[in-house]
């Protein structure tokens, strides 16, 4: 019975395949056509079944998570969906190209939200010791748009710092050690109440109009259209990013490691730096999620940073399919709307989420978009080398 | 590595007389695991410009000492120079920069990888950009001439776009991320269509034919620029037409300027294209000298075909 479902399944990621080699033959201007397309897409998706004058479109209506009984704010959904593709792509960079298993990522998320929160919040200690000393008005702190170049710098740093030591383990030796890393940036936070305030954890964190308040014409506690929108914007921004350098010689470097170091070593790739970059890359887009968890919900405490969710990022990314950037989005979407979307199974909505991925796992174990390289475009100079002759 | 190279295979160059420039010295190499010996004083010279065999009984310890040579394993005691830099003690990757390549014996490609991106890892070797450069494309350099992006439309938008680009690259200048990228594909199928494997330029390595695999890993090892290229069996597995070939190839590699060390079992490809034969067994060196020389040693023939019952004692 699995054999059957396998052969068809693999006849599927044929046409899979052959999807994006269609899309990558396409001219140019298509593919500009089809890319803004894509863009409305993602930025309409708020409104998705509505049309003006509150009429609903009944099909797609049914996709949103509000239409449901006891159902979450659709565009709070989206942001949460966002937030998480933000996490798959980072991790993708460790997990899925340089090949390093990182179960303690939600130690970078965790460090991306304090840090808005620590420098961000006047509630915070750190704020409020900043103050006292260099004489600052009680409702000074740090600016939002400072605090997320201190989350991308400091997630950087912690990066480096837990990659220093620990890369030279490989494989699951790797992966307990920085488990062990994102249990203990939780204690930290939970025990060290003189910086973080422990267990009360952090209120009024800021978001870009500064912190929450009534007087917020955008972002705002309760419409949650504008944080998706700003969180779509950092996604997209980041895709560009991290495919600029997938498709440049640390890309190239990265799958070299993974496949085989020590055949990389000898051809001339320092597979430690590498492996750090890839480290630090992944915690710093970890971290810029965590910010904008943090600077969303307004409110962070130890409890919402523990172990489980960094199993759920692997799952997105192991899901989706490991190295392929859409596949791996396509998990983080699907890992954080199905629970939401199927509310109204109550409890029994984790356990079909778990019997769900226990039957990917079996029938998809190279996830639902599998990574296949692009190949080159060599089009003209692949005809060249046809018609050169070979020289041996 | 021009369009220049025949496939006509190329006149051996005669041993010179007087003394050569010694590219790589391996000097008193000793080598433990544990109790086990597996290199005991290894001394031989690799001069410039040669093609010198490596060979011996299987476990004489070929492996181990390109393993040595490429700083897989740091040697007990001794050392190896190359051009009179110390290679004991560096990095695999400072050894690849220093000049020195190597495939492997049990092929060790990157699977995932195309043959093109398998070759273009080895360029990058001898490229700058990292992390910052490919994410901010950073820093720019006046493109010359022929690296502008052309017009190549006759009109409409096209036109007017490749306009724009080439206005652009003018003012702002090229990344030198983007030149490099250009630079290491070109140079990667070069080695492609030199090794002759260029019309699977685009298959990952894993889908590639066996012949096909190690190959790419001969056009993957010349990628780094290295002075000295170290082939491990490279025709193993091979039949007597495809080792014809091979023996072309690597008659052209030295033919480019470079230094070839070969390991081979093969006696006969051995003894067709190596200037100079070094023999080990048990980790020690048992003989040296030009292909004639060797075959007619005793030792060299007890070591391969044991020693005659009458003769012995």
């Amino acid at each position: 019975m699995i054999d059957k479902i396998r052969s068809a399944d693999r006849r599927r990621v044929g046409i899979l395949t052959s999807v994006g080699d269609r899309w990558r033959a396409l001219p140019k201007w298509q593919k500009a056509i089809g890319v803004v397309a894509l863009l409305v897409f993602l930025y309409h998706l708020p409104y998705l079944g509505k049309l003006p004058g509150g009429l609903m479109i009944p099909g797609l209506n049914n996709l949103r998570t509000d239409s449901i009984e006891g159902g979450n704010n659709w565009a709070g959904v989206l942001f949460v969906c966002a937030i998480y593709v933000l996490v798959a792509i980072g991790l993708n960079v460790v997990v899925g190209l340089a090949g390093l298993l990182d179960l303690g990522y939600i130690g970078f998320f965790a460090i991306g939200a304090y840090s808005v929160a620590l420098f961000g919040s006047v509630n915070s200690p750190v704020v409020k010791w900043i103050q006292q000393e260099f004489n600052l008005p009680p409702t000074w702190a740090v600016t939002w748009g400072i605090c997320l170049l201190l989350a991308i710098v400091l997630t950087m740093i912690s990066g480096v710092l837990l990659g220093w030591p620990t890369l030279r383990l490989r494989g699951d030796y790797l992966a307990i050690v920085t488990l062990g890393f994102g249990e203990i940036i939780r204690i930290v936070a939970r025990n060290a109440t003189g910086v973080t305030n422990g267990p009360v954890g952090i209120s009024a964190i800021p978001g870009p109009e500064g912190p929450p308040s009534a007087d917020n014409k955008v972002f705002g506690l309760i419409d949650a259209k504008p944080w998706y929108w700003l969180a779509i914007t950092f996604v997209l921004l980041m895709v560009v990013l991290v495919r600029r350098l997938e498709h440049s010689r640390v890309g190239r470097a990265w799958l070299a490691v993974r496949e085989d170091e020590d055949a990389a070593a000898v051809m001339g790739v320092y597979p430690f730096k590498f492996k750090l970059w890839a480290f630090a890359m992944g915690a710093a887009l970890g971290g810029l999620s965590g910010f904008l968890f943090g600077s969303r919900n307004a409110f962070i405490d130890p409890t919402q940073f523990n172990a489980n969710l960094s199993i759920l990022f692997v799952a997105m990314v192991v899901v989706g399919g490991s190295g392929n950037m859409i596949g791996v989005s396509l998990g983080a979407v699907l890992l954080a709307y199905l629970p939401e979307r199927f509310r109204d199974f109550a409890d029994y909505r984790w356990l079909v989420f778990g019997l769900a991925m226990v039957l990917v796992m079996i029938l998809r174990p190279q996830g639902l978009i599998p990574s296949r390289r692009r190949a080159r475009e060599l089009k003209d100079r692949a005809a060249e080398a046809e018609e050169a002759p070979a020289h041996v | 590595m021009s369009d220049q190279t025949t496939s006509t295979s190329a006149p051996k160059i005669p041993a010179q007389p007087g003394p050569r420039s010694v590219l790589l010295e391996v000097d008193d190499v000793t080598l433990r695991f544990g109790g086990v010996v597996a290199l005991d004083k290894i001394n031989f010279q690799i001069y410039e410009g040669e093609i010198l065999g490596l060979i011996g009984p299987n476990g004489a310890g070929k492996t181990t000492s390109f393993n040595v040579m490429t700083g897989v394993y740091k040697p007990t005691s001794g050392a190896v120079r190359f051009r009179g830099q110390k290679v004991t003690g560096r990095k695999p990757h400072q050894i690849s920069q220093l000049g020195i390549s190597r495939t492997f014996q049990n092929i060790r490609l990157f699977p995932e990888m195309t043959a093109l991106e398998n070759v273009m890892v080895g360029t990058d070797s001898r490229h700058k950009t990292s992390v910052p450069g490919a994410l901010f494309r950073l820093p720019r350099r006046k493109p010359k001439p022929h690296e502008l992006p052309q017009v190549t439309a006759a009109s409409g938008i096209v036109r007017n776009w490749q306009q724009v680009r080439r206005t652009f690259a003018k003012t702002f200048g090229l990344s030198r991320h983007i030149l490099e990228e250009r630079a290491a594909e070109a140079k990667a199928l070069e080695l492609l269509r030199f090794v002759g494997i260029a019309d699977r330029a685009n298959d990952e390595a894993r889908n590639l034919p066996y012949g096909y695999q190690r190959r790419l890993e001969i056009a993957r090892a010349l990628a780094t620029e290295p002075k000295l290229i170290c082939l491990d069996e490279p025709a193993a597995g091979f039949n007597p037409a495809e080792k014809e070939e091979l023996l072309t190839l690597i008659r052209n590699i030295r033919d480019m300027g470079l230094t070839v060390l070969l390991i081979e079992h093969d006696m006969r490809l051995v003894m067709g294209v190596t200037d100079r034969i070094v023999v080990l067994e048990f980790g020690r060196k048992i003989a040296e000298g030009a292909p004639a020389e060797v075959s007619r040693d005793p030792r060299v023939i007890a070591a391969y075909l044991g020693e005659p019952a009458d003769d012995a004692a």
